[in-house]
């Protein structure tokens, strides 16, 4: 597997009237090409923050503190696009880095129809660029996300959720992306809407190589779709490895905690246990490891929940890292 | 007793543009709401069952039908009985930021009814009766959440504090709709058990609205799931065997959409859904005869000419000509 986007020590600091709050605190992890990579956390644990880290659209008050993002091109160069200046990185954008935003319902201009929003956006990228050109590419699109070409002279109001969801898509892939981030791409939608969704991602996905970057909070969601998974909290990076290992045998008590929060259709339900507590306070961070307040370890007295060692993230296996230093009374679990 | 019954009870809303046209939301229902009973009510959004919610609460008053609360038409309720109908059946919503005054601190918007309808005599009394209630579901200390504004807190915290002005009014029916949605994934059960507690302690009974199909198993586990498509019944029976038994395709299709965490069973979601289409028909322009015909793999002549009739099979309810 060779690597597509490495994130270095990503940190986003947002100033706000209490002090900083650091929403990304030094992530690291590695995209692979070609490769469905899975992010997962809470509302408030970063996620949608390290995503707009990624594009370099973290919005005022927020900046990119420290870290790197190395994008490696197909022609075997290599880019820190953090380096870049903002008009630089537009020539990246949407180009070889593409996203759907959540709440992509709203994303859309109301006045104007979705060919329009084709056209625009090819346009802003290449000025030359023939309209009859952009709208057989748009129509194209269209199909492989299963719209009707008619679509292509609706406005946005004349759209289902799931039809907007799915035009959003296809604008995405509109200038050929290498990377596509999706955030929240199904959040708000029903089951079966998120269902078709899913299976268009996945079918673009096998048919193009694209390599994807899928940030959610629906556990059940992401194990049909990744391959790699990353689990956030509270602006970290606590477990990052393959879904079946992590999903089967979680190295990180809050991983755990996640895996038997969540009802699904045909397990136990008496299996099912929330995890106590809530997140914490992102400008009152407590003097140990974040999870610590929540943890099964901590609570009952086997761990102290030393910060110190929590600064790093431990091996488990080639691969696959977990950010407790007990990892391995985890995985007995 | 049943402490609900809807019978045959419509809602159709007019259409502001178009006077001739008619939204009808929900159509012939029935449904009867056993003491202490949860019942979950699905399907996907559009069909119906936030209106439905909504009639039971008597937020809406139904076109068609009747609602008998504790065996009485709620229509003709006067007075005291009224008003036990009122604090009788309470609603949490789905989004808790909207359902709190933001201008109010918890305390001013929660001893409001209290007063109001005399449970309390004073604020020193209420403020009593909130400290139990936020005792109960899990707000401790209560004088830490009691002076704070909705924006101050999260949204798990917010909606155990609906759930706490819900219960303070000691309900008999509490319509919950899609309770959960909006909160965090690892708060979620925790509310869940939350609910059924309370269904246990104070044997209030539960209308569960929502458009997750394995939150309505845990909490309706021993009670009935009702699944919904355009304003009608499609299916009704007890949740075990109607999950392991899905009698209406509509039901089957919907069972097939719900995603597996399970990387074992990852490969059974999503091959292919047992539907024709998948988009929604227009709620105005409804299909002829069997509603769900356009998009059912069962669809034969007699579907589009024919709206099924509800029948009793194997206990429970179905409505589809091929069951």
């Amino acid at each position: 597997m060779k690597p597509i986007i490495e994130v270095k020590n990503l940190s986003i600091d947002f100033k706000v009237k209490n002090g900083i709050l650091r929403a990304c605190d030094k992530i690291s992890i590695t995209i692979n090409d070609g490769e469905i990579l899975g992010i997962i956390g809470e509302s408030g644990s970063g996620k949608s923050t390290f995503a707009s880290g990624i594009l370099n659209l973290v919005a005022n008050p927020g900046v990119i503190s420290e870290g790197q993002i190395i994008y490696h091109t197909k022609d075997g160069e290599s880019v820190d696009l953090l380096s870049l200046s903002q008009r630089e990185y537009s020539k990246y954008r949407w180009t070889h880095l593409a996203s759907v935003f959540q709440a992509a319902q709203n994303a859309l201009n109301p006045v104007l129809t979705i060919k329009d929003h084709f056209l625009e956006t090819a346009w802003a990228h290449d000025s030359k660029i023939k309209r009859e050109e952009v709208i057989s590419k748009a129509k194209k699109i269209m199909k492989q996300v299963r719209l009707e070409e008619r679509v292509l002279d609706y406005y946005p109001h004349q759209l289902s959720g799931g039809m907007k969801q799915r035009a959003i898509i296809a604008l995405s892939l509109l200038l050929d992306p290498e990377i596509l981030i999706l955030d929240e791409p199904t959040t708000a939608l029903d089951v079966i809407t998120q269902w078709y969704i899913i299976d268009i991602l996945r079918k673009i996905h096998n048919e193009s190589g694209i390599t994807m970057i899928f940030l959610t909070h629906d556990v059940s969601i992401i194990g049909s779709i990744v391959d790699r998974i990353g689990v956030m909290y509270a602006g970290q990076v606590v477990e990052c490895g393959d879904v079946e290992d992590v999903f089967k045998n979680p190295s990180h008590p809050y991983t755990y905690g996640l895996m038997h929060a969540v009802p699904s259709l045909h397990d136990d339900i008496s299996k099912r246990k929330a995890i106590s507590g809530y997140p914490p306070d992102l400008l009152n961070l407590p003097d140990r490891c974040r999870f610590s307040e929540r943890c099964m370890f901590y609570i009952s007295g086997r761990c102290q929940g030393d910060k110190e060692r929590t600064d790093k993230l431990y091996p488990v296996k080639e691969g696959w890292y977990s950010r407790c230093y007990l990892w391995r009374e985890v995985l007995k679990l | 007793m049943n402490v609900m019954e809807i019978k045959n009870i419509g809602m159709s809303f007019e259409n502001r543009v178009n006077k001739m046209e008619k939204i009808r939301a929900v159509v012939d229902f029935n449904l009867s709401i056993g003491e202490g009973e949860i019942i979950a009510v699905v399907g996907e959004s559009g069909c119906g069952k936030t209106t439905l919610g909504k009639v039971i609460v008597g937020i809406y008053e139904p076109t068609e039908g009747e609602v008998l609360y504790k065996g009485k038409n709620v229509k003709e309720l006067k007075g005291r009985e009224y008003k036990d109908y009122r604090l009788g059946v309470q609603m949490v919503h789905q989004d808790s930021y909207a359902a709190l005054n933001p201008n109010r601190t918890i305390f001013q918007s929660l001893s409001l009814p209290l007063l109001q309808n005399r449970i309390a005599k004073n604020k020193s009394q209420a403020l009593d009766i909130l400290n139990g209630f936020f005792n109960e579901v899990g707000l401790n200390p209560p004088e830490q959440f009691l002076e704070k504004y909705p924006h101050q807190l999260s949204g798990g915290q917010r909606q155990r504090i609906l759930l706490a002005r819900a219960l303070s009014v000691k309900p008999r029916l509490i319509v919950a709709d899609e309770p959960v949605s909006m909160v965090d994934v690892s708060l979620r059960i925790a509310l869940l058990d939350l609910m059924s507690r309370m269904n246990k302690k104070h044997n209030i009974s539960f209308v569960y609205i929502t458009h997750d199909l394995g939150t309505a198993r845990y909490i309706a586990n021993s009670g009935r799931i009702v699944v919904m498509y355009l304003g009608r019944m499609a299916e009704c029976n007890q949740i075990q065997k109607a999950i392991e038994n899905p009698r209406h395709p509509y039901f089957k299709a919907l069972l097939a959409a719900v995603p597996e965490a399970d990387p074992d069973h990852r490969r059974d979601y999503s091959a292919e859904l047992p539907l024709r289409s998948l988009d929604m028909p227009d709620i105005v322009n409804q299909p002829t005869g069997c509603k769900f015909h356009p998009r059912c793999p069962l669809c034969s002549e007699i579907c589009e000419r024919e709206e099924p009739k509800l029948r009793t099979i194997d206990g429970g309810l179905v409505a589809c000509h091929h069951v």
